[in-house]
């Protein structure tokens, strides 16, 4: 499988992506520059972690008008998989393929920190390696990861099931307590209707190595290889 | 602006005319501002140079010693490691997320501009206590500062200290460190040595943030201190990514023969310090210089200290190749002028020639004072003060009141908000051990480091203080299983114009380099902070080390954690008593006083290869070193981090518990481990000479001490969390 592991000025979690994906996983996967304008020959993308354009404006907000974004919307609208990982996850909203938007933080703070998700939906192209019901712990670290959307688009999510992911407790338990940004119902990754774009705040590519403390990362990985693979030998 | 007068802009009299005499005539106001940046104290080292040489600076590991943007040990396979630790204090007493944000800025320009990738971030903090509000502001605002700087350059801030004390009030201390890989073939130093060679100059455009800043951090703090806000600069670390992108990729394509970034006395000392070293002059044209404002005068771009800078020296003929690299990066590398061999600094405005001083004198020939330091009063009245003297206190009572005391307290509220996993290397966390451990890809390794320092103990005896504040850095290494290699530090003390501020100095400075000439840790970098004083008086004398370690494969590491129910807890090391200088002194009884415990430093260095040993031979469960509330508290962060009680027994010696418990005496370490494992452990403590005293076992939910099976302290795990927990966010709710 070919990923690609898309580069803005200000980028900083792409080293972390592509080392994952290529050290851990064994895949193949190129960095793409935001000025680069195709994206063909890709079976995954991945928009990482970082402070694009220094989120100076409004989180993702300026790199939505990066040369590459017409193509990767083009991408996903083809079907191809695509995974936003925190600044990335931002990104989707800000350039409409996954609903909602991001908040601040509640504690007005930015928040680095190991917590408890809960897997919402398995079978997905992100999560056919996990159980529904399960928790796994993956590292946060954002200042923007407060999701928000309207009470319609709410239960749209709800009801077509695009909540992949929400903040839990150690015993499966939902409180205000285990959020680490307030989002709304606890939302931590969604999927659009389609399937095949995710966008999630918590990093799985820190989490991806028995050195880093934790491997639940890979799964969500492996999903993605596996569904590719399936995909093909359909 | 108004122009100011030399004395205005720092310079005594008799260096006035010392300069008058090197020109031959007076300097004019551009001239003088720049001989006035040089020569403060912060550039210059006026009053620490004679000090600093007491320092070991080499050893085996040592690629580059003090001299240059930062210090550069050996980890093996061709690799080193690239580290410095700098003071941003006074810009963050006025200005507190800038002044902390843009400390973040300098350190890190210091590490690419050697070539290396920054890889971590540390900081050693010091506030006055979290009951004044004002603190609470300075407080949330540094933490706010390093962190939005520093998450958004995606370098993890993966370690410090914060300590709150009166004496910091009005003037905290904001120590950041930077860690950097480098391949050795790889590392760049900033020499210029063809005289014809384009300077250039790129990244953010210059104004007028930041004018005197390195004159302003040579003063004392003062009511007035307030208006010198445009003194702090303002940063943009995004700009500072682009610049670490950007750079690095120079360095790999070996295209620079010079880099050097601007930093305290911007221009004047980046391009001095580059041309100065190797005798060579210099041309710049300040009309060439990117500028964001209007109107200003050669004085001003050449002293403007505006952030995220950097000049290159191009090798011959790659000019039009880095200018490529740079635009890739969206940034303007612009020529503002070229190195010459006339040994002159000229600085032109145009066609005019708006002033012109000697590059050697302008960095060699500042002034040097070796002041007389005089020993204060209260020296021997403290180390005379007999604690046993003291009204007996509760132990249970002691113990809560450490745990919550905000220096000793869990620091989660402020590493929370430092990404300190970004770059995926971190393998031992912020709050789990002694130091924190990354792993470095691709290799075995991994690379361990601290900060440390105690400002209390130094205050009391600086030369006893000095050398602790080295072994508890190594020791804190080799507590998460690494070898120690070499130091960085921060001095931050008062006015060395007064005498008793001189003789802490002096005497810290020659304890520190007792320490690490004996712990085989030299030191390979550093930073001066003096006149940290406001209308109250100094700060405690704070000298801060930086240091790191390397563990040959880092599966062989160890965190603090208590692992397992029935695991044997031990203390490695002397059982002492003593109890000058504790925390447990000034917060139970109010005192700040007693003889400071002597480092043993022979034995130091024997526990440290103890612990190395029994680490990588896999016996250790845990290691957590005695430092801050003693031999209790460190036995309560064990419990704490591994969610598991203790049981443990204690003999009283024939005199109070409090000295068993709250002792800070150095030289010793909690570990615990496997119960099969007691006779090794006793065979390899005997085989380095360190003394073993067997405590007791991890047990149950609470954490109980005993003395002559009397139960003398019982806390709960849930209740010792909620009060270590959670002391610092109730403060800053």
């Amino acid at each position: 499988m070919k990923f690609a592991v898309v580069v803005f000025p200000g980028s900083n979690c792409d080293a972390d992506c592509y080392h994952a994906v290529k050290n851990v996983m064994g895949q193949e996967v190129d960095y793409v520059w935001h000025k680069e304008e195709n994206l063909k020959g890709y079976d995954a993308l991945i928009l990482p972690g970082g402070f694009s354009y220094g989120d100076y404006l409004r989180t993702g907000a300026i790199a939505r008008f990066s040369p590459i974004m017409p193509a990767v919307v083009d991408f996903a609208r083809r079907g191809g998989l695509v995974i936003g990982i925190c600044n990335g996850f931002q990104i989707l909203l800000e350039a409409g393929l996954l609903p909602g938007a991001m908040l601040r933080n509640k504690s007005l703070r930015f928040v680095c920190d190991t917590v408890y998700l809960k897997v919402k939906r398995s079978g997905t192209p992100f999560t056919n390696q996990l159980q529904e019901g399960e928790l796994i712990r993956v590292p946060v670290a954002h200042g923007e990861g407060n999701y928000y959307c309207g009470p319609a688009t709410l239960e749209e999510l709800e009801r077509n099931r695009q909540i992949v992911f929400t903040y839990s407790g150690p015993g499966g338990e939902e409180g205000e307590e285990y959020n680490p940004n307030g989002s709304q119902a606890n939302i931590a990754g969604i999927i659009n209707r389609e399937g095949n774009v995710l966008g999630m705040m918590p990093h799985p590519e820190r989490c991806a190595e028995h050195v880093l403390g934790g491997t639940d990362g890979c799964r969500i990985f492996a999903s993605m290889i596996n569904w590719l693979k399936e995909a093909r030998v359909k | 602006m108004r122009e100011l007068s030399y004395q205005e802009m720092g310079l005594p009299e008799e260096e006035y005319e010392q300069i008058k005499t090197i020109m031959g005539r007076e300097p004019n106001y551009l001239e003088l501002g720049m001989w006035a940046v040089m020569w403060s104290e912060h550039c210059g080292y006026k009053n620490s140079r004679p000090l600093l040489k007491q320092f070991p600076t080499e050893g085996p590991q040592v690629i580059q010693g003090p001299g240059e943007n930062a210090g550069v040990v050996d980890i093996g396979d061709g690799q080193a490691l690239v580290f410095k630790i700098e003071s941003h204090n006074h810009p963050s007493a006025i200005e507190p997320y800038q002044g902390a944000a843009t400390g973040v800025g300098g350190i890190v320009r210091d590490i690419f501009t050697m070539g290396a990738r920054p890889i971590a971030l540390l900081n050693s903090l010091r506030f006055g206590e979290l009951d004044d509000p004002q603190v609470r502001e300075l407080f949330a605002g540094v933490v706010a500062g390093i962190a939005g700087y520093g998450n958004c350059l995606g370098i993890p801030t993966v370690a410090g200290e914060v300590y709150f004390h009166p004496s910091y009030k009005g003037n905290p201390l904001v120590n950041a460190m930077c860690v950097g890989l480098v391949n050795i073939d790889e590392i760049a130093l900033a020499v210029a040595s063809e005289a014809g060679s384009p300077i250039m100059m790129v990244g953010a455009k210059t104004g007028r943030d930041g004018i005197h800043g390195a004159t302003f951090a040579s003063e004392e703090l003062s009511e007035s201190s307030r208006e010198k806000r445009p003194s702090v600069q303002v940063g943009d670390p995004f700009m500072e990514k682009l610049l670490i992108e950007a750079c690095l990729e120079l360095i790999q394509e070996d295209l620079v023969a010079g880099m050097q970034d601007l930093g305290a006395a911007g221009l004047t000392s980046s391009i001095a310090e580059t041309a100065g070293k190797k005798g060579m002059g210099v041309e710049i044209d300040v009309l060439r210089v990117p500028r964001r404002e209007k109107g200003m005068t050669p004085y001003e771009v050449m002293i403007s200290e505006s952030q995220e800078r950097m000049l290159i020296v191009p090798r011959q003929g790659k000019e039009q190749r880095i200018k490529e690299i740079f635009a890739k990066w969206g940034l303007d590398a612009t020529v503002i002028g070229q190195v010459t061999d006339s040994g002159m600094f000229r600085v032109f405005e145009g066609e005019r020639l708006a002033g012109e001083v000697p590059v050697e004198s302008l960095t060699g020939g500042c002034p040097v004072y070796t002041r007389v330091g005089e020993e204060p009063p209260y020296y021997r009245e403290y180390r005379s003060f007999n604690p046993d003297s003291l009204p007996p206190y509760s132990y249970q009572k002691a113990l809560e009141e450490l745990l919550g005391t905000p220096s000793i307290a869990s620091k989660r509220w402020v590493y929370t908000q430092y990404d300190y996993q970004v770059m995926t290397n971190t393998a031992v966390v912020p709050g789990d051990g002694d130091a924190a451990v990354l792993r470095v890809k691709g290799t075995a390794k991994g690379v361990a480091m601290t900060t440390d320092g105690n400002s209390r103990l130094v205050y009391l005896d600086p030369y006893q203080g000095g050398k602790l504040a080295v072994c508890e850095a190594a020791r804190n290494l080799a507590c998460v299983g690494a070898r120690p290699l070499a130091l960085t530090n921060c001095l931050n003390f008062g006015s060395p114009e007064k005498p008793h501020i001189y003789w802490q100095m002096k005497n810290a400075i020659r304890g520190m380099a007792e320490a690490a000439r004996v712990l085989d840790t030299p030191v390979v970098s550093g930073n001066v902070s003096l006149y940290n004083e406001t209308a109250a008086g100094a700060i405690y004398p704070t000298p801060v080390i930086g240091m790191v370690g390397l563990i040959n494969d880092i599966e062989h590491r160890c965190d603090m954690g208590f692992k397992q129910e029935g695991d044997i807890i031990v203390m490695l090391g002397r059982r002492r008593d003593e109890l000058g200088g504790s925390e447990y002194l000034y917060r139970c009884h109010g005192v700040e006083s007693g003889a400071v415990p002597v480092a043993d430093l022979d034995e130091e260095k024997r526990l440290i290869e103890l612990l190395l040993e029994l680490i990588r031979e896999g016996v250790l469960c845990s290691c957590h070193d005695i430092s801050d509330g003693g031999l209790a508290v460190a036995l309560a962060e064990s419990a704490l981090k591994g969610q598991k009680g203790f049981e443990i027994q204690v003999t009283d010696n024939g005199r109070p518990l409090d000295g068993i418990l709250f002792s800070e005496a150095p030289g010793r370490v909690v570990v615990s481990f496997k119960d099969n494992q007691m006779i090794a452990v006793k065979e390899k403590a005997g085989q380095y000479g360190i003394g073993i005293q067997v405590l007791g076992e991890v047990k149950g939910e609470d954490m109980v001490l005993k003395c002559a099976k009397k139960e003398v302290i019982r806390l709960s795990l849930e209740q010792a969390g909620k009060i270590w927990g959670e002391a610092i966010e109730c403060c800053m709710k």
